[in-house]
């Protein structure tokens, strides 16, 4: 009660606020609700057994695999499951304070080298699965992890670069980095698919899937090199200098005590890259991939389904919405904690 | 072997260019466009050169943008401010705005209110209207239009002008003097012969007035409602930022809730706020290339996307393009540089 | 005549699981000159704050011109356009001229016009001795002076009673003075006041009676003759001992 008044009903200005809010929840929410849950249509396997006015939900259950692996085929699935699995094994190993972070590192980069083998089927006794089979939220997740982790190594080197005395090192690395930073990604997507072809010897090609990984790792790369800046920038001169008392060599001395601090510094600055990474994949299917949004684009063009736009975007939010909140709700808690720590 | 390895580049492309059948140079921008653009803020038509085609784009991007980070402003500050609100269903209505808008992608939602919401909507028949003077239908947006010759605009102009300065001029009956000067505008208007004009239904469509198309208008909801949610956040940041004894000062001077932010908080957030916010304007700007992904005629879609397509000249388009934004990214960013240096804000440096 | 001005009665205020005010109970009346003193953490500047509401109370009542705090938004209101604050850390608007400091409050909140507040202004700057710096920004004058400009702002809203929350405890020796002078002239005018501080020469010269605050209970109140001859209690005599070496 006392709550309730001091909260919602202090004043009439406040009393007048809640009561339209009130208004117009229940305005929108009564007739939302009743689309999504209560008159939808939950079982059935074909159009019409959508009938009753409500969302249709009847079409994502039916079309739930492809939204996962493309059209992988079906027979080969179970290397995407075992893959995923190995993958988040090895990100776990981050969470797991016995493991140092760079055996952690290193066990993903050689979790994702497996993955691409095992994925394309590549030199070994499993059938090729080409790469323009791949789609859905498979090909999200690759293009993401894969992005990332051809851009890390080079977001280090350009952000040490950035910072280097040697004006040639700092004028390269602060030109390339403001040069992906300042277009947009699109641009850089159509110039990968596009142009890249054009700077290869006759006859030579590059998969597709592998040109979009080098767009999208170079646009991270400069947004990466940025947010690493930023921690080395925090740590203090003290440190520099200790280490070069030491005798540390300048690679030592970032590898050994500079590097482990400042990435530390900036996990959550690096999760929220990694977010806005994962939502920027979506832009692969305007050069004609089929991520986990293109996948859902497409089907909504399928003879069979027309006309349930919004029951395809509604659940392709819903599935967005849930991955990058829970990272940036990780980004925060770490954030938090490393605060309290600090003082 | 830096070299060895440029020579090598530029031979496969010359080699290439020439198996293909491609031309070089920017000759191209001369050539007649062939194609038709949708909406244009200049005039444009298939006899029009490739080179005009670039301006359209050019000043649609320039277009949306600018509505968007008007909008996106408004509400962004809205949205940040209303956090703060002592009342808890507000407060919590903006974080839920916040968490749900900037989680989930922008094309996603570009695509959303396109092709769910607009492309959905009832034809011109069946509009839904507002006051016989807006339709909304899956047409577009059709609004009452104001046609002007050059004295009208020039006085237009002036009239925003006068208004602007009287808002920045400090005194206490501004809000008086900015009526005054917006009914003296209006009713030299009139005086002048500016012209309205009604959108009005005539068979299966509407004439008169002004229309957006859903592409635009899809567009500009999108672009606007996502980068108010990030807009939201700096403001919150930047409200944060500004020490607690600030406020407890201010209260225990009784100042009013609203002066308290306006004339003590607001003014100091801001130091923290503006860096950020041209960053969001920068971002907005380049976002507004996804424009592509629904046909709206901006400058990607429009050079990098229909022109590429007919030339093939990837090199010489992409470059271009690229250019453009880097070119508005740097500058702005510059801007920004001589800003934080020289308007040193008021009495932080001794 | 005899009604307190400030009356607290049995405040109790937790921050968590901490309690900060444990029972306390201080009346005073129109034209008294408090001093509140006591270990720090004891509760001191809680205590102050409550008065004008800064930090909400968990049970007890404080009533100010007879009007009850707790009756909610508009009473608070109410009590602070009566209520001067002055804080340890001055709490000037940085982004404001000292001119704009002293006038933003009366124009806003008591509708004076902005010619009357100027000259408003300008008369305290003079009772604070610094009518000269009226154009510059609060980081471009010294600690003392600053704390002279909070004063004279918070005295532009002509308020009836004078807190004062560790006025000098933030400035350089040389810059006390001019401030604790500033505070005497105030209390030599028939200001109410009620002022923390470990400044013992002010206690001694000013005040009606001094408040001993310990662990977030009155330990001991009397005026200032009685206080540093003959405390009663020992940990008031500790304290006293303490502060009194330097
Ligand atoms: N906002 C707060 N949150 C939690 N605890 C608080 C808060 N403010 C004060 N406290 C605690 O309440 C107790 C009393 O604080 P108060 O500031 O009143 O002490 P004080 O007597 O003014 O001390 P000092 O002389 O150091 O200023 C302290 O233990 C302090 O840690
Ligand atoms: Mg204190």
């Amino acid at each position: 009660m006392q709550w309730t008044r001091q909260n919602l009903f202090s004043s009439w200005g406040n009393t007048l606020t809640t009561l339209l809010i009130l208004a117009g929840l229940l305005w929108a929410l009564v007739p939302l609700l009743d689309w999504l849950i209560v008159s939808a249509d939950w079982r059935g396997s074909k159009r019409v057994d959508c009938s009753s006015g409500g969302a249709c939900w009847v079409y994502v259950a039916e079309r739930f695999d492809q939204f996962l692996y493309g059209f992988y085929p079906e027979e080969e699935r179970w290397r995407v499951d075992l893959m995923a699995v190995v993958l988040l094994g090895s990100l776990s190993l981050f969470l797991w304070s016995r493991v140092s972070g760079r055996t952690a590192t290193a066990c993903v980069f050689l979790s994702l080298i497996i993955g691409w083998f095992t994925l394309t089927g590549g030199e070994s006794s499993l059938p090729p699965i080409e790469t323009r089979l791949w789609g859905g939220m498979m090909l999200t997740i690759v293009l993401t992890v894969g992005g990332l982790a051809l851009a890390f190594p080079v977001a280090i080197l350009l952000a040490l670069g950035r910072r280097s005395t040697i004006p040639v090192v700092k004028i390269f690395c602060t030109a390339f980095i403001e040069l992906w930073r300042g277009v947009p990604l699109i641009t850089v997507l159509f110039m990968a698919s596009v142009m890249l072809p054009l700077f290869l010897p006759d006859g030579a090609s590059v998969d597709k899937l592998l040109r979009a990984l080098i767009g999208v790792s170079l646009f991270a790369g400069a947004y990466l090199a940025e947010v690493i800046r930023g921690g080395l920038q925090a740590i203090p001169r003290g440190q520099y200098e200790a280490a070069a008392a030491l005798g540390l060599g300048y690679w030592r001395t970032m590898y050994y005590v500079i590097l482990p601090q400042a990435l530390r510094h900036v996990i959550p600055g690096l999760l929220n890259t990694v977010i806005a990474l994962f939502k920027d994949t979506t832009l692969v299917l305007i050069i004609g991939m089929f991520d986990f949004l293109g996948i859902i684009q497409a089907s909504l063009n399928d003879q069979e389904w027309l006309g349930l736009a919004a029951e395809g975007y509604v659940f392709a939010g819903i599935i967005y919405w849930a991955i990058c909140f829970s990272l940036s709700r990780m980004s925060k808690g770490i954030e938090l904690r490393s605060n309290t720590h600090r003082v | 072997m830096l070299i060895a390895g440029a020579v090598w580049l530029l031979g496969n492309i010359f080699d290439n260019l020439a198996d293909r059948g491609i031309a070089s140079g920017f000759g191209f921008l001369r050539s007649t466009a062939g194609f038709g653009i949708s909406t244009s803020l200049i005039e444009f038509s298939e006899a029009s050169s490739i080179g005009r085609a670039f301006w359209v784009g050019l000043l649609n991007t320039l277009l949306v943008s600018a509505i968007g980070i008007v909008l996106s402003t408004i509400l962004g500050f809205a949205i940040g401010i209303a956090r703060f609100s002592s009342n808890w269903l507000l407060a919590r209505l903006a974080v839920i705005y916040v968490e749900t808008i900037r989680n989930i992608p922008l094309l996603l939602q570009i695509f959303f209110w396109y092709f769910a919401v607009l492309r959905s909507l009832p034809g011109p028949r069946q509009s839904h209207e507002l006051g016989g003077l807006f339709f909304l239908n899956n047409r577009g947006f059709y609004t009452p239009s104001l046609s002007l010759d050059a004295g009208g605009v020039a006085i237009l102009f002036s009239v925003i002008l006068l208004a602007v300065l009287a808002i920045l001029k400090r005194g206490q009956k501004r809000v008086v003097k900015l009526c005054a000067f917006l009914a003296s505008g209006l009713f030299i208007f009139v005086a002048v012969g500016a012209e309205f004009s009604l959108p009005e239904l005539k068979g299966f469509n509407f004439s008169g007035g002004m229309v957006l198309s859903p592409e635009l208008v899809a567009l500009v909801i999108a672009l606007s409602t996502y980068t108010t949610a990030f807009i939201a956040e700096i403001v919150r940041a930047g409200i944060l930022s500004v020490p607690r004894g600030q406020i407890e000062a201010a209260s225990t001077l009784s100042l009013p809730y609203r002066d308290q932010m306006r004339f003590v908080v607001l003014p100091q957030a801001l130091r923290v706020i503006v860096p950020l916010l041209t960053n969001q304007y920068l971002n907005l700007t380049k976002n507004s290339s996804l424009a592509a992904a629904i046909a709206f005629p901006d400058l990607v879609s429009v050079f990098a996307g229909t022109v590429l397509n007919i030339t093939g000249q990837a090199i010489e388009i992409i470059g271009i393009t690229m250019a453009v934004y880097l070119t508005i990214s740097l500058s702005i960013a510059f801007a920004m540089n001589v800003f934080n240096r020289n308007t040193a804000l008021r009495g932080t440096s001794p | 005549m005899s009604e307190p001005v400030i009356a607290v009665e049995r405040v109790h205020k937790w921050f968590g699981t901490h309690q900060a005010l444990d029972g306390v109970t201080l009346n005073v009346k129109s034209g008294e000159r408090i001093v509140v003193c006591g270990p720090s953490g004891s509760g001191k500047s809680t205590l102050v704050r409550c008065i004008n509401r800064l930090e909400s109370t968990d049970s007890g009542r404080i009533t100010v011109n007879q009007i009850d705090l707790a009756e909610g938004p508009l009473a608070v209101e109410q009590v602070r356009k009566t209520v001067g604050m002055v804080f340890q850390q001055f709490n000037l608007f940085p982004h404001l001229t000292v001119e704009e400091n002293l006038c933003l409050a009366p124009v806003r909140s008591l509708g004076l016009s902005e010619s009357v507040a100027k000259e408003r202004a300008k008369e305290y700057l003079e009772r604070v001795h610094i009518p000269e710096q009226a154009k510059k920004f609060p980081l471009q004058l010294s600690g003392g002076q600053q704390q002279r400009v909070a004063i004279a702002r918070a005295l532009c809203m002509e308020p009836a009673i004078m807190l004062f929350d560790e006025p000098t405890s933030a400035l350089d020796p040389e810059m006390i003075k001019e401030v604790l002078g500033v505070i005497a002239e105030l209390a030599d005018g028939g200001m109410t006041m009620v002022c923390v501080t470990h400044e013992m020469g002010l206690a001694r010269a000013m005040a009606d009676r001094i408040v001993f605050l310990d662990e977030g209970r009155v330990i001991e109140e009397a005026p200032p003759s009685e206080f540093f001859t003959a405390p009663k209690s020992d940990r008031t005599k500790q304290f006293l001992s303490r502060i009194l070496q330097h």
